[in-house]
């Protein structure tokens, strides 16, 4: 049923990519190439004519081997996630793809559990990301977390509190970190208001409410900017200091490229 | 080298038998059930192990090594058998190990120990802690044998104690923890779920346990096959047709319309992954597998 769903292109760009599937199409974490490429078909719907994704600096992602791709998250749902690993895919020669992480409690619900595996989307856990890099797979990590898609209208495009265990990991498994700057997600999915009771309901971290109440993104043009590769000296057992400052690096670095992405955005329009 | 082997009729363990009789070992066979057929260079003694017959074979022989196999499920045995063979029989097989000089004692267990939930790693080391008592309380039996035995290493220093976790067998016997739950026609699944399965093949298995006694392994250790693989594709290339159920209905329909018969409190196993990584194992011993999920499905499906 699935061959149905899939693109002609994205079936023949499947074909250069680096997952090593076996004869069934699966690989060592559960990626499945049917899966894989029913997402990317919905995906290149959405990045193509939906947000319409204008993405810059992605030969800054390199061709092989382990890498972190470090972001800001926005907007409520994580389309900026999605977006990303959209770019990677239809932008790089030969394409790569993306492991992402997704929250804890999205594992408890029936069919993102499944879906979320088959697509290279595991549960976010250390243990996940140091497996990811070395298998030399490209690992995308928000280090804002559910913090940062959650937050308000009002407080767009302001960077919040960036956990350090990516950090850790990127100097445990020297991994170089690509930054990138996504612009758009916080038009996109406005949150005005969190509803706590459906949040409580579903145990997700929060519920975003925009101002037309359901909580779909609006066809709004996004830009996704990636950075060049940024390389740290240490083995991830440094102290919290040396990491804090570190962290903060990356922080500035991201933070220059959503503005980098807002001027562009302001110049086009 | 002599060695005894406990559940010696077992599957499984027979092929260990006949690996360690072709290196040129001599093996003492202990289990209650018969293994009529069994090959010269295999002793066999139909005994209980907790018995004074079995510690005899221990003080008369004197084994250099043991491999303890006669462990039970929830398949198999009721609550109180499960109790009384995998934590006495356990004990008494260490206690006769210690007491008549065995060198080297292996607890073959079982990697569901580690338990299915949704906030566990794919392929987990053998730091991560035991959750099955909680996430299947029919295998905390278990879980108390693989940790009685762990704690032997430092209990009892004169015995070089292993324990392995190995992962679910499957091969042309057709028997196993694995092998039960597929064998009716159709194979439920909890709708909305699809976890990774982990398998080897039966005589990788028996390849891996002779490695371990091989290597004079003496610790905790991981024992993987292939690659896993999602249990919907494992249904299918085994010749089954996997069936997604509802959670709520998922208990009723166990046992029924060609559903295979599990306990209701295995629903945690069949919604979440149990992956382990073996490296440790496999750097320590040179152990790979000879067969690759697609043999091994092969295997169990056309014999």
């Amino acid at each position: 049923m699935w061959k149905y769903l899939t693109d002609a292109a994205v079936s023949e760009r499947l074909n250069h990519v680096d997952i090593p599937f076996n004869t069934y199409g699966i690989d060592h974490f559960g990626i499945s190439r049917e899966h894989v490429g029913t997402f990317y078909s919905g995906l290149k719907l959405l990045y193509e004519n939906y947000f319409r994704v204008i993405t810059t600096g992605v030969e800054n992602v390199p061709d092989t081997g382990r890498a972190m791709l470090i972001g800001n998250h926005s907007g409520g749902l994580p389309m900026d996630a999605m977006m990303t690993i959209a770019a990677v895919f239809f932008e790089k020669e030969p394409p790569r793809h993306t492991m992402g992480m997704v929250e804890k409690f999205a594992q408890k619900l029936p069919f993102v559990s499944q879906w979320s595996c088959r697509i290279g989307q595991l549960t976010g856990l250390p243990e996940h990301a140091v497996a990811m890099l070395k298998a030399e797979r490209l690992l995308m990590v928000f280090p804002e977390g559910a913090r940062g898609t959650g937050k308000l209208y009002k407080d767009r495009y302001k960077l919040v509190r960036f956990g350090t265990g990516f950090m850790r990991i990127a100097l445990q498994t020297k991994s170089p970190i690509v930054p990138f700057g996504f612009v758009g997600g916080e038009e996109a999915l406005p949150t005005i208001y969190h509803a706590k009771t459906l949040a409580k309901l579903f145990r997700a971290p929060y519920w975003p409410v925009p101002p037309y109440l359901v909580p779909i993104p609006l066809p709004v043009q996004c830009r996704l900017v990636f950075g060049e590769p940024m390389y740290f000296e240490g083995d991830g057992t440094e102290s919290d200091q040396i990491i804090d400052s570190y962290v903060a690096q990356v922080r500035d670095r991201i933070a220059a490229l959503v503005d980098e992405g807002r001027v562009a955005r302001r110049e086009t329009e | 080298m002599k060695v005894v082997i406990t559940g010696v009729s077992g599957y499984v363990a027979r092929r260990v038998a006949e690996v360690l009789v072709r290196d040129g070992h001599q093996v003492f066979g202990i289990d209650h059930r018969p293994w009529p057929d069994a090959p010269p260079g295999v002793q066999m003694h139909r005994v209980d192990v907790r018995k004074r017959p079995a510690e005899d074979i221990f003080r008369t022989h004197t084994p250099d090594a043991v491999i303890h196999m006669a462990t039970v499920t929830y398949v198999s045995a009721s609550r109180e058998k499960r109790y009384r063979l995998n934590l006495g029989g356990t004990r008494a097989v260490w206690n006769y190990c210690d007491r008549y000089g065995v060198e080297q004692a292996i607890f073959v267990g079982r990697h569901t120990v580690y338990g299915a939930a949704p906030d566990a790693p794919l392929y987990r080391g053998e730091d991560e802690p035991l959750l099955a008592g909680s996430t299947f309380p029919n295998l905390a039996d278990l879980v108390a044998a693989d940790l009685y035995a762990g704690n032997a290493i430092w209990r009892l220093p004169k015995v070089r104690t292993a324990v392995l976790r190995i992962v679910y067998s499957l091969g042309p016997s057709r028997r196993g923890t694995l092998a039960n739950f597929l064998q009716g026609p159709r194979v439920p699944l909890v709708m909305g779920y699809d976890p990774l399965f982990q398998f080897i093949h039966e005589h990788d298995t028996a390849d891996a346990i002779a490695a371990a006694l091989y290597s004079q392994l003496r610790g905790v250790y991981n024992v993987t096959g292939p690659q896993p693989i999602p249990l919907s594709l494992l249904a299918k290339a085994s010749g089954k047709t996997p069936v997604p159920i509802p959670e709520p209905f998922f208990p009723s329909f166990l046992g029924r319309f060609g559903f295979s018969r599990l306990p209701k409190a295995s629903i945690n196993h069949v919604k979440y992954p149990v992956v382990l990584d073996g490296s440790t194992f496999a750097n320590e011993t040179g152990f790979k597998p000879m067969f690759d999920e697609v043999q091994t499905m092969d295997a169990y499906r056309w014999s």
